[in-house]
């Protein structure tokens, strides 16, 4: 092989393992902070670095749609009439519909199985309240950015306003179930504590919204 | 705890987390209900608690205490509730050991909607698995007891 062929094969490899610089789509954070663990979340101190107020307040909800996004939360946040369940998001089975006050229908009830706390040898998921988030709080399929709009929006958050929604995300016995939902299931990311922080630090910072695109 | 079951007080002194079927079956005696899964995938242990349905092999016993427990046994003292005797007229069960909580889902059904849609039939009993296979019967018989043909 000759010595112009090397060369011209080593250029190839070079230009190959180069790393080309992607621009970061608009709205997404343009400081990158450190990756938490799968399943850790980053204290709102990380985002501390960034300066830009509406920046940090993106970073900072595409930190916490890490959980709002996770099997444990959406699987109950349908935008159908039944609700999901495992880490694939297969259909609930046994088969039940969300019913007129999304609560199921006579018959099959979300109570009639599912307890105030998880049962774990019968592996029945529990917390108290359990039901299936109303239709206009469907989570499903929706980017960050839509999520966070529908977050804003009383019509589709349940009526409440942003400060209902950091105590709700904080300290609700529903939402706590997502940290501690027993027998073999993952648990969301982080805390609900560390999570609590990180909504309230969205909202201090502006509660702005991420571009369609920017994932975390 | 206390709890009133077919409508008489009964008293145990039980575990309040002993699944309420068990405490059914094997303290009061009341065998009309069925272990089926233990999972609350089959409905053979349904029950009703003030009126609505619950799977009795995971509620726990203590949820019920102060409440009132309905099971088969209770549906109608005299076995004539009109689910009983469409079930009998129509022939419906075929090994039976589903049937007892099919009636009790179909119950709670008919007390809430008098005349259910077909639809309506198959989204409630969902839940309620036969292996033997008679839903076409059941649904048969849930529409006579409500007074519609067949």
């Amino acid at each position: 092989m000759s010595r112009t062929l090397v060369i011209g094969y080593l250029m190839l490899l070079a230009a190959g393992c180069s790393r080309r610089t992607e621009p970061a789509p608009e709205g997404a954070p343009k400081v990158v902070t450190p990756q938490a663990p799968v399943n850790d979340l980053r204290p709102p101190e990380d985002f501390a670095g960034i300066s830009d107020r509406a920046e940090r307040s993106r970073a900072l909800f595409l930190e916490a749609s890490r959980v709002f996004l996770h099997p444990r939360c959406i699987n109950c946040h349908p935008n159908g009439d039944v609700p999901h369940q495992g880490d694939a998001l297969q259909l609930h089975d046994p088969p039940v519909v969300r019913g007129p006050g999304d609560h199921g229908v006579v018959g099959m009830e979300c109570q009639g199985c599912h307890q105030d706390h998880n049962l774990e040898l019968a592996r029945v998921p529990g917390a108290p309240k359990w039901h299936v988030a109303p239709i206009e709080m469907a989570w499903v399929g929706k980017s960050p950015r839509a999520l966070c709009e529908q977050l804003k929006d009383p019509a589709r958050n349940g009526g409440k306003t942003m400060q209902e929604l950091i105590e709700h995300n904080a300290h609700d016995e529903l939402v706590a179930w997502g940290w501690n939902p027993g027998h073999g299931r993952e648990p969301a990311p982080g805390t609900q504590e560390r999570f609590g922080q990180i909504f309230a630090a969205w909202v201090e910072a502006g509660a702005e919204c991420p571009a369609e695109e920017a994932k975390p | 705890m206390k709890l009133r079951v077919n409508g008489v007080e009964r008293e145990l002194e039980v575990d309040p987390e002993m699944p309420l079927l068990w405490a059914l079956r094997d303290v009061l005696g009341l065998t009309g209900t069925k272990y089926g899964c233990g999972q609350a995938l089959c409905g053979a242990c349904t029950v009703h608690l003030d009126g609505a349905v619950v799977r009795a092999c995971v509620t726990p016993v203590g949820r019920a205490e102060g409440r009132a427990v309905t099971t088969i046994e209770g549906l109608s003292p005299a076995g004539d509730h009109p689910l009983q005797k469409a079930w009998c007229e129509l022939g419906v069960p075929q090994c039976g050991f589903c049937q007892a909580g099919q009636i009790m889902t179909a119950a709670a059904l008919l007390a809430a909607t008098p005349k259910p849609s077909d639809a309506e039939i198959d989204r409630s009993l969902a839940g309620n698995l036969c292996r033997c296979g008679t839903y076409t019967r059941i649904r048969a018989a849930v529409k006579r007891a409500a007074g519609s043909e067949p």
